[in-house]
């Protein structure tokens, strides 16, 4: 277009937020958790306990000397009953500490509130937390909340959009956990710096929204403000909620806080409400249960390390068979081959699908429509990307700027041929990264 | 305890988003077949039933050659995508209402089988079948495809075919011109979909409502000819007529309308960027009148469509990107590198 328009290209991918209205109820501890020490982007954890010892709840499990990565802590009081290698939701290979409950969920000693005075003690004490982006791409937020540009840092932004379908257990924090994000909030706003903190929502939340202003105005709080998105998918992706909220143009690869913005989760800010006050790290988290092979479809709360199967009867099992299981939303969420896969702490959301719900219809010829560069919100070229993929074109692919697809989906979903656009993106992209890497034209 | 119970595995494993859209390509063609039904209406009431039964036959002429091929080229069938009904209805309404039907069934041949089936099938023609038909029958059967039956409500005792108003503005006979009410109902001699400038403009808001086509390529087409006409006409002046008038005549009397929303808006034909759609449909509207106003033929859509159809990989490929994050960058850093080299130019003056 010849001017920038004031939102990003988004689509009507549906919203299927089916269990917008079930309290969530809190799991019981289940007869065996399976904690992976890999819960963030970055270097693994260590495990720092070995078979047969007991564990609390809060002890720190799994740490490391690496830069990039959070600790790892216990969910549960109980015995350590080996420590496993096996295959993760990504398809990878992870170390899990294998621990079997005791069921009293004996708090740790070490466990006191944290004492934060200044940004420093805020970034240890977070990082201590075990805190991850909870959005869904497990960047540590310690390091998020450390930018070395704090000085520049002006805007929070608490990402409540939620715009994936089918989830809801970020609209149930906001409505259950209102305080706790208020609270974390203001703690972000206090320890970077920043002049304001916006709690970004998309509008088919409005109760949501509604709450939070009667609660900013009631306590008087002037550094939080609610930011009403349009309902719309993808506007809670990082770098499209950026644009909508300050109008600024985040390129791919760098960091926001170059623009001097920091995005938080509104679960993670949630999170760090309460753990300034109790300091009780990161061992339990909101999941959203739903798909049309669940029986009662709600939302939970798990303890990490769960298995998906034990969730899963907790809903009261399946009533189809399921053909697919995803970890996170239908547009962005990952496939699992078995629901014996245990939980991490970014996982918002269970869906199985019946053979029907999951069914993509086969791929048909590509009609040059245009869909999806109509949807894409960056206004790339996805069907040149395809092209140029397949005839193994490295450099079409960087002049096309494969490098800032976001994978969100949003071509696929369009595509009338249904054709597997992302994917193919997604090729692009590590085929570019495989070429920059061995310095191949 | 958890070792003895069993797990559900082998689940389908399957990259993003496993969600889709309920549009496809068949559904889009149906919508596009909805479109073309106020059209056909239109025809049976102003020709009679010999315009329905062409537009059928079309549809059926095209729909057998696509199967016929595949079946004779063992490939796979793909006549459910309807794509072909579209070619063979929108072919059919570009022909007079009595035109042969063996004549239409080759233009449909051609238009399936050689410029879609050869080059690989949907989505990888070069230029819109449909037009291509068009124009293979305009050039092999030319009286045919020039003698057009009036409408009902036109004919008398002594005649029955007439030219259209495009073809009275080439033979400068001016004071036959039909008035501008009859030419917007359709009640003028020629194709029998293209005539009903209403109906036309029902199913183009139908389709622009289910946003299956862009406004961008009608709106630009249909404009260019307007004002191209509109200044054409205040310069050579023509007796009895303003060029207000003569504007409105361009755009009623011929295929513009049925060509800027059925024709010009073919996907796989036309660029994929707004930009791009814009130049298309400017450049539709421009090669229209220049062969209207200077080339012996009185009529100028589909050479027009046709040209700009074999213009469009080079538009896609010439417009220019604005990608998010990226544009702002890139002009920041070209105006840089504008400045420096004007610096340099400047030390290099002194």
């Amino acid at each position: 277009m010849f001017f920038r328009a004031k939102h990003l290209s988004s689509i009507d991918a549906g919203h299927y937020k089916n269990t917008a209205d079930c309290e969530t109820k809190v799991m019981p501890v289940p007869d065996v958790v399976k904690i992976s020490m890999s819960q963030n982007i970055g270097a693994p954890c260590q495990p720092l306990v070995k078979k047969g010892d007991t564990v609390k709840v809060g002890q720190k499990i799994g740490d490391t000397d690496a830069f990039l990565h959070v600790p790892v802590h216990s969910s549960v009081s109980g015995t350590v009953t080996g420590i496993e290698t096996m295959r993760n939701a990504m398809g990878g290979m992870d170390t899990f500490v294998v621990i079997a409950p005791d069921k009293l969920q004996t708090m740790d000693e070490s466990i006191h509130k944290p004492e934060v005075t200044d940004h420093k003690s805020f970034v240890a004490a977070i990082k201590e937390s075990g805190l991850v982006g909870l959005g869904g791409a497990s960047f540590p937020a310690w390091l998020k909340y450390d930018p070395k540009n704090l000085s520049e840092i002006k805007t929070i932004i608490v990402n409540g959009a939620e715009c994936e379908p089918f989830i809801t257990s970020d609209h149930r924090t906001m409505l259950e956990d209102a305080q706790n994000v208020l609270d974390g909030a203001q703690a972000l706003v206090k320890y970077l710096g920043a002049e304001k903190a916006y709690i970004a929502i998309e509008n088919n939340k409005q109760n949501a929204i509604d709450n939070f202003n009667k609660m900013i105005k009631e306590q008087n709080i002037t550094n939080v403000e609610t930011f009403p998105l349009q309902a719309r998918y993808p506007k809670g992706a990082e770098r499209v909620l950026i644009y909508e909220v300050t109008g600024q143009q985040c390129d791919a690869g760098v960091l926001p806080a170059a623009l001097g913005v920091i995005v938080a989760n509104v679960t993670s800010t949630a999170f760090i409400g309460q753990y300034l006050k109790d300091g009780v790290p990161l061992i339990k988290k909101r999941v959203t249960v739903d798909g049309d092979a669940i029986k009662n479809p709600q939302n939970v709360q798990f303890l990490v390390g769960t298995l998906v199967a034990d969730v899963i009867d907790f809903c009261g099992g399946y009533k189809a068979e399921p053909k697919k299981i995803l970890l996170g939303g239908p547009m962005m969420g990952r496939a699992i081959f078995t629901d014996a896969q245990p939980l991490v702490k970014a996982n918002n959301a269970i869906l199985a699908f019946t053979a029907e719900q999951a069914l993509i219809p086969e791929e048909t010829a590509c009609i040059n429509c245009g869909r999806c560069h109509q949807a894409c919100p960056f206004d790339l070229l996805p069907t040149k990307f395809a092209d140029a993929y397949e005839r193994k074109d490295v450099q079409m692919l960087r002049d096309l700027k494969v490098m800032q697809c976001m994978e969100c989906g949003s071509c696929s979903y369009v595509c009338p041929a249904h054709r597997p656009l992302a994917f193919m993106n997604k090729l692009g992209k590590a085929m570019v990264k495989e070429a920059d890497k061995n310095g191949r034209k | 305890m958890a070792e003895s119970r069993t797990f559900k595995t082998n689940l389908q494993v399957s990259s993003s988003p496993h969600l889709v859209t309920t549009l496809d390509t068949r559904k889009t063609m149906m919508y596009v077949l909805i479109a073309l039904v106020p059209s056909a209406v239109a025809a049976t009431v102003y020709f009679g039933a010999g315009a329905l039964l062409r537009i059928i036959l079309g549809a059926f002429f095209a729909f057998a050659s696509e199967w016929c091929y595949n079946r004779i080229m063992k490939k796979k069938d793909t006549t459910h995508d309807l794509s072909c009904l579209v070619t063979g209805v929108i072919l059919a309404m570009n022909v007079p209402a009595n035109f042969p039907v063996w004549m239409l069934a080759i233009g449909c041949g051609v238009a399936i089988v050689i410029v879609k089936c050869l080059y690989g099938g949907i989505g990888r023609n070069i230029a819109n079948p449909a037009i291509v038909g068009r124009i293979v029958l305009l050039l092999s059967w030319t009286s045919y495809m020039t003698t057009w039956p009036l409408t009902r409500f036109q004919k008398t005792a002594d005649a029955v075919t007439g030219a259209t108003p495009l073809g009275m503005l080439a033979d400068k006979v001016y004071d036959q011109f039909p008035s501008l009410t009859n030419m917007f109902i359709g009640n003028i001699g020629g194709a029998l979909g293209e005539t009903c400038t209403i109906a036309i403009i029902l199913g183009g808001l139908f389709l622009i409502w289910k946003k299956i086509i862009s406004p961008i390529i009608p709106c630009a087409f249909i404009a260019t000819v307007f004002v191209i006409a509109l200044v054409y006409y205040a310069v050579n002046p023509i007796d009895g007529y303003n060029a207000f008038h003569m504007a409105l005549f361009h755009i009623l009397g011929g295929g513009v309308f049925f060509g800027a929303f059925f024709c010009a808006t073919d996907y796989v034909t036309s660029p994929i960027m707004n930009r791009g759609k814009l130049i298309y449909g400017i450049g539709c509207g421009v090669v229209t009148m220049v062969i209207r106003l200077m080339c012996s033929y009185p009529e100028g859509v589909s050479f027009a469509i046709l040209f700009m159809n074999i213009m469009t990989p080079l538009i896609d490929r010439y417009v220019e990107r604005q990608f998010y994050g990226i544009a702002a960058a890139e002009k920041a850093a070209k105006k840089a590198a504008k400045e420096a080299a004007a610096a340099g130019a400047k030390e290099a003056a002194k």
